[in-house]
């Protein structure tokens, strides 16, 4: 993969991610346009509003598996990390538009009264609120400016992550195969960042034992 | 130039559907006689009904709504799974169970229940989950049932039961299963004598589609959707409250009455409004006030005189 990405000319690296963005963002397209047009069965708003959020969760659990799949296989996405996590954001913020504006009308007292009284809806809009954040820091001019610091408040990603899990699994009526499939993905996610170190520390020792002694192979 | 008029067909010229329905009924059930002997079993049948005074006249939700966006567990959690996967169900023959406190305990066959004058119940149906439908059912007063069998003095709850068979109904098989079967629900005995509670057989002048609960389930438009119970098995009397499935699953969410009420909010969302289904796409929907015991509170808020209805949700 790396040397793959190698392969690739510089020009069409780039093009790659702007490939994503345009491909990403093709499902928001496709369920507007069969719900503006009447196409999508019973409740068409909930399931546009359901197809955004679900959509959310997929980019934020890939955003969490490039490190993941880099340390284990060896695969090296980290070139589209930013568009990935950018997509999601987008995601949630078309999730929370299309509640607010086809749901709810822009009946504010409603709204305001959902965020307040229903702890989901609280803690959707918490993760929602720190994504913004984080949006708004993922140019360079913020990762200089920041500096190290850049790093501490990106990892507020897992929090998102994990309220993102939550805010699903409480706003069905069971939690179902589909729910319990989202929460284990990003439990899974989550979990590898505190192994992360020591798997790392081995991975190293072990390759630097082969480098000295070649001839054992 | 004299604008063009279209030609006025008298109204009993039309064809009823339940007539074209019959002829191709014969016909399907002919043809299948002849050549491979296919089972009509699966065929909606029509049934003759009545109008009934108690019939809204709000517009229609679309029969392809009614029939696709359901409910019902047994089948999947996805609104769209009953449809999709009932096809296995049978729903003849059939034979629902009454006793308990009866003086006439005794099973009613499908074609039995069939034979009480049926009439059409034109209601509004509000589910917990905010949204709502305007469907034609057919159907005749559970009361009429109660009477043939007797209940005893002592008698104060009905409670209902859904088949369970797993071979036919696969929400009801695999590893996860999403709540205890089988389905059971339960009414007061004066709520279920009330003349709106009907067992309905049909829908849009038919005989219910699988998904719909097939072929036998309550109806009970001033209380939400999931009190009408689906595919009825067994009707018994009692003494005490029966529990009822949403009730014990999760009480702080979902009361044993589950009366329409806007102004008990589930712990989720807002009771206060309400979404039509099937009024067309993002632009077409609108939310309306959801009204209390939906729409029916003068026919049925007497039942309820001096009780606490926040309290006994």
């Amino acid at each position: 993969m790396a040397q793959l990405q190698a392969a690739l000319p510089q020009g069409l690296r780039r093009a790659s991610v702007w490939a994503l963005y345009a491909v990403g963002l093709v499902p928001a397209a496709w369920g507007f346009w069969l719900g503006a047009t009447g196409r999508l069965p019973g409740n068409p708003v909930k399931e546009f509003e359901h197809l955004l959020g679900l959509w959310a969760l997929r980019f934020l659990i890939a955003t969490l598996a490039v490190t993941p799949l880099r340390d284990l296989f060896g695969i090296n996405a980290l070139r589209y990390r930013r568009a990935l996590g950018l997509l999601a954001f987008w995601y949630v913020l078309m999730h929370f538009t299309a509640y607010m504006v086809l749901d709810q009308y822009l009946n504010f007292a409603a709204i305001v009264e959902d965020i307040a009284r229903r702890p989901f809806i609280t803690i959707g809009m918490a993760g929602f609120a720190m994504l913004i954040l984080l949006a708004l820091t993922s140019n360079r001019w913020s990762i200089r400016k920041l500096g190290r610091r850049w790093g501490k408040l990106h990892q507020l990603v897992y929090v998102i992550a994990a309220a993102g899990a939550l805010h699903y699994a409480m706003s069905v009526k069971v939690v179902g195969p589909q729910q319990w499939f989202y929460i284990a993905c990003i439990a899974l996610l989550l979990a590898w960042r505190p192994l992360r170190p020591m798997f790392m520390r081995r991975k190293r020792a072990g390759a630097a034992g082969q480098h000295v002694t070649p001839d054992r192979f | 130039m004299p604008a063009y008029r279209p030609p006025s067909i008298p109204a009993g010229e039309i064809t009823p559907e339940s007539i074209f329905l019959n002829r191709r009924h014969f016909l399907a059930g002919a043809a299948g006689l002849l050549a491979l002997g296919v089972s009509s079993r699966s065929l909606a049948r029509p049934l003759q009904s009545t109008e009934s005074p108690f019939s809204t006249d709000e517009k229609l939700t679309p029969e392809s709504d009614v029939t696709a966006y359901n409910n019902f567990y047994e089948f999947g959690l996805g609104k769209g799974d009953p449809k999709a996967r009932s096809g296995k169900f049978k729903p003849t023959p059939w034979a629902v169970k009454v006793d308990g406190l009866v003086s006439k305990p005794r099973e009613f066959g499908l074609e039995e229940l069939l034979s009480f004058p049926l009439e059409e119940r034109i209601y509004r149906m509000r589910c917990v989950e905010a949204w709502s439908m305007v469907i034609p059912w057919t159907g005749f007063p559970l009361a009429a049932l109660l009477d043939t069998v007797e209940p005893l003095g002592s008698a104060r709850y009905v409670a209902f039961e859904t088949v369970v068979r797993p071979e036919e109904m696969p929400g009801q098989s695999g590893f996860f299963q999403p709540l205890d079967w089988p389905y059971v629900e339960g009414l007061r005995l004066d709520e279920a004598r009330h003349p709106l509670t009907i067992l309905a057989l049909g829908l849009y002048g038919k005989t219910l589609p699988n998904q719909n609960g097939a072929p036998v389930r309550l109806v009970v438009p001033w209380k939400y959707g999931f009190k009408g119970i689906k595919s009825i098995v067994r009707i018994t009397l009692t003494e005490k409250q029966p529990p009822a499935t949403w009730n014990i699953t999760a009480p702080n969410e979902y009361g044993f009455y589950a009366n329409v009420n806007p102004e008990v909010d589930h712990p989720r969302w807002s009771q206060a409004s309400e979404t039509r289904i099937g009024e067309g796409g993002f632009f077409g929907a609108n939310r309306r006030p959801t009204l209390p015991f939906n729409g029916y509170e003068q026919e049925v808020s007497g039942i309820y005189a001096g009780m606490d209805l926040k309290a006994n949700f």
